[in-house]
């Protein structure tokens, strides 16, 4: 077996280093700070603080039903308030992996790494479609 | 010597009291667990604080104990908090998810995280995750709850007899990790040696990883519990490597799932936000004490906390807890 004796991450594996560490800090700050616009009351929420403690010991059905709140990308459209403005970082903490994924297949394919390249476009489709929604949304 | 001594017990006796807190403020002082609301008159932030600073524990006794965030978090905060096991299951997902986003770029950029025993790997554990959530989130809770206690108990058998092995003796690499080029070279810094590494038995550990993957979507726990074993006593890759992997596995792995109960509306921030602020600022300060504790004594306090925790699910689970 001709294995290569270089100590040290690989090309790809720097790159995507650094995206993750690029992503992973913006999308932790952007939560934080739209965190602080939530809990200090800065922009209203859709559901009021002191009733939130009303509807999280409910089933996901329930709590989605009566509170009528909807599932999948429907929270773009919901940003005015400030609860779902927190879902901008847990969505772009939740992506990060998809972005690094799709820069590194440039340089596997550089590399003339096919069988990689294709592993890395095949998790791209499995993750995006995973954020889709396209497996169904709303509770049981 | 004594400092070290009195650093554990203050360590037992700050988790003992923090357990014992959850219990007494879920069962009593907080209203009803689960199935009943928290109809108790407190202030909004009541529940996020107490999630704050449970979490914060857990952090410190993860580090520790050598085990990931994620696997403490859903069984403790199921059982004792008054959340519903759909929103603890989404929580814990992101939980271990920005946990390893954390940790990830570190651990890729040393090489001790190798990204091509992971692509293939991640690949199938994270398809399997979403398959793992949407079979989660259609099952009955009680049942998850009974197969969540079943997983957690299991867990605490697998820490007690598991062994690990610094470097697995891999006489020949099998046919399918010398097609993926599955191999590598690092520096083991405590003696200056460089190591070649390579894997064996992949197409086994490959089937593994369908299993780990399921179960991860499941019940929301991370699963560096299972990926160490399987990379490392399985797959014969080296300890260290096989630890820092199967971290940054799960930053692909619990982001497929997590998109599954973020789109089912799973996720609650007031719950999430106070949960990964906890369990960070805790990992930080558990790497700090990392080196004064004894670290026998706290895996079996993490054991002993699984085990109740477990136990806790379970009877939850057949409506007697």
């Amino acid at each position: 077996m001709s294995q290569d004796q270089k100590i040290g991450p690989s090309p790809e594996q720097v790159l995507y280093a650094n995206i993750l560490n690029k992503g992973m800090l913006i999308g932790l700050g952007v939560l934080l700070i739209t965190f602080a616009l939530y809990v200090f009351g800065i922009i209203a929420p859709y559901v009021p603080l002191d009733q939130l403690s009303n509807y999280w010991g409910h089933s996901v059905t329930e709590y989605l039903h009566e509170l009528d709140i909807p599932t999948g990308w429907a929270w773009l459209g919901m940003l005015g308030y400030s609860d779902f403005l927190n879902f901008i970082g847990i969505a772009f903490l939740a992506g990060v992996s998809i972005i690094c994924y799709m820069a590194i297949v440039p340089t596997l394919l550089k590399n003339g790494d096919t069988i990689y390249a294709v592993l890395a476009i095949l998790e791209v489709i499995v993750l995006t479609a995973a954020a889709s929604g396209i497996f169904g949304s709303g509770g049981h | 010597m004594i400092h070290k001594r009195k650093m554990t017990a203050c360590v037992a006796a700050v988790a003992v009291l923090a357990l014992c807190t959850g219990v007494a403020f879920a069962s009593g002082g907080g209203g009803e667990a689960v199935t009943g609301m928290p109809q108790d008159g407190s202030p909004w932030w009541y529940w996020p604080v107490i999630l704050l600073v449970a979490t914060f524990i857990m952090g410190i006794i993860a580090v520790l104990g050598g085990v990931g965030g994620g696997v403490l978090f859903v069984p403790i905060i199921s059982g004792f908090f008054p959340f519903h096991l759909d929103f603890v299951r989404g929580a814990g997902l992101l939980v271990a998810l920005a946990g390893a986003l954390a940790a990830g770029p570190g651990l890729l950029r040393s090489g001790l995280a190798s990204l091509r025993l992971a692509i293939p790997v991640a690949l199938i554990a994270s398809s399997c995750a979403i398959v793992g959530a949407m079979v989660g989130l259609a099952l009955p809770t009680n049942i998850v709850q009974l197969c969540l206690g079943g997983t957690i108990l299991g867990i605490c058998v697998l820490m007690l007899t598991a062994k690990k092995s610094t470097l697995p003796d891999v006489p020949e690499s099998d046919k399918l990790s010398s097609i993926l080029k599955i191999y590598g070279v690092y520096r083991e810094e405590s003696t200056g040696e460089t190591i070649n590494w390579k894997v064996h038995r992949t197409p086994l550990g490959l089937c593994l990883f369908v299993i780990i993957g399921i179960m991860a979507g499941m019940f929301g726990l991370g699963a560096g519990w299972a990926n160490v074993p399987v990379l490392n006593l399985l797959m014969g890759a080296p300890l260290k490597i096989s630890v820092a992997t199967s971290k940054f596995l799960l930053s692909i792995t619990d982001t497929s799932a997590a998109w599954i109960y973020m789109n089912q509306g799973c996720v609650i921030p007031m719950m999430v936000v106070p949960s990964l602020v906890g369990i960070m600022l805790g990992s930080f300060v558990g790497v700090r004490i990392l080196k004064v504790v004894k670290p026998t004594f706290i895996r079996w306090m993490v054991i002993g906390i699984l085990a109740f925790a477990g136990i806790k699910a379970f009877t939850k689970g057949l409506g007697i807890g």
